[in-house]
């Protein structure tokens, strides 16, 4: 079980990378705990500047933008 | 040499800059048929060419794919160019910077470094707490609305370079100025408890390595997002002005918006705020009334209070600033803006 958080106000690409997060890990069978971190204080801790940001077992993995789909599965895989 | 020399198959990345190239040289002839192309269209018409509805189609057909056209491939230019700069990054270089070159350096990212809106209140976030000192935040904060690629794109395409030119510089120097004031001011107390109280680390992200083709891209990904989200302002804007340029007579707005009535700047200004728009619908406009009688340094400063001073914003703002500081802010990039209008309707009386 991979502990996956994004990060974002709840903007559209938030919303939009957190569906792309959960379709490709049921794509690729990997079982995922999602997490939306909406709070800025949250967000902030992280230490990310811009959003959507995407942390993978505790680990930012990325900031800024939807991620690409090749990077999401090789956090999902890794 | 390349791999692709061995095996006789191009190799997509360069099949990818090729075809990008041939666009752009299709793009400039396309644009340079343009002016003789709408001139033919219009003299088609049964219209008397001197007649108001001629004058005003005529304005129509012309504007509306130049301006697209030219937007487009600004816009895939700094979506390109700002493929190499990341707010991460930006937040790097700017940590620790001592007031001038920080605030010079802090605005002029503010133009390439990429963010959506939404990201604002991260971003101001992320800047503070990770030691940018808070003028320099904030003169990132006013140049990135303010000096985007739509207003200079269209400000290029309906005014010429000499204006554009102008604009960028004059905007970058409201945001450096704002900055360096707000900074002298000492207000870091005035920032919310919790904000001030963060103090983070930043985030060890690994440096995505980005090729050509990611860049093309990113150029092409900024096009469908900005020129798909203005265009319908935009073609709505060129209507208007179409209609103006056709209809009404010269000289009618000298009184309302010419430089002689010194209140107009202020009032634009002040009209400008509540406004929630992009520079989009407003320039065609802008165009129009200039050529009866408004005066530029009024509708630029129009312009500039509508983008670097919407309320939305403020409020978004508000959740990491007390009001006190929103004021102050509101007040010192005003007065910025006032001035820029003032010297745009002395440069171009």
């Amino acid at each position: 079980m991979k502990d996956v958080k994004v990060l974002g106000s709840g903007c559209k690409r938030c919303i939009e990378t957190a569906a792309l997060m959960q379709g490709e890990a049921d794509r690729l069978g990997v079982p995922i705990r999602l997490e939306k971190v909406t709070d800025y204080a949250e967000i902030a801790k992280f230490g990310i500047a811009s959003t959507p940001g995407v942390v993978v077992d505790g680990k930012v993995v990325h900031a800024g933008g939807l991620p690409k789909v090749e990077s999401i599965a090789a956090w999902l895989s890794s | 040499m390349t791999a692709s020399d061995f095996t006789g198959k191009p190799r997509p990345v360069t099949t990818k800059l090729l075809v990008t190239v041939l666009l752009v040289v299709l793009w400039v002839v396309v644009y340079a048929a343009l002016s003789p192309a709408s001139e033919w269209i219009v003299r088609q018409l049964p219209l008397d060419p001197a007649g108001g509805t001629a004058r005003a189609l005529a304005f129509f057909i012309y504007d509306t794919p130049k301006v697209l056209m030219l937007l487009t491939l600004i816009v895939f230019a700094m979506g390109v160019v700002r493929s190499f700069f990341s707010p991460e990054r930006t937040r790097a270089l700017l940590a620790g910077r001592r007031e001038g070159v920080g605030n010079v350096a802090a605005a002029g990212l503010g133009v390439l470094t990429p963010f959506c809106s939404c990201s604002a209140v991260p971003l101001f976030i992320g800047f503070v707490s990770a030691g940018v000192p808070l003028g320099g935040t904030f003169s990132f904060l006013i140049s990135a609305p303010l000096v985007n690629e739509v207003a200079l794109g269209l400000l290029l395409a309906l005014l010429g370079w000499k204006v554009a030119l102008l604009y960028l510089l004059l905007g970058l120097a409201v945001a450096i100025v704002a900055g360096m004031v707000i900074g002298r001011l000492h207000l870091e107390g005035w920032l919310e408890d919790w904000v001030r109280a963060l103090r983070t680390e930043a985030a060890p992200l690994a440096a995505e390595r980005l090729s050509a083709s990611d860049r093309i891209d990113a150029g092409v990904e900024a096009v469908r997002d900005i020129v798909g989200r203005v265009w319908p302002w935009i073609i709505a804007g060129i209507a208007i002005g179409a209609g103006i340029h056709g209809w009404v007579p010269e000289g009618l707005l000298a009184g309302i918006m010419g430089r002689e009535a010194w209140w107009s700047v202020p009032a634009a200004v002040a009209i400008g705020i509540p406004m929630y728009s992009n520079a989009a619908g407003i320039v065609p406009v802008v165009e129009a009334l200039l050529g009866k009688g408004a005066a530029l340094g009024t509708t630029l400063a129009f312009m500039m209070s509508v983008t670097a001073l919407s309320a939305p914003e403020l409020i978004i703002l508000r959740k990491v600033l007390t009001v006190r500081l929103i004021a102050v802010f509101v007040a010192v990039v005003g007065l910025g803006i006032l001035a820029v209008g003032y010297l745009f309707n002395f440069l171009f009386g």
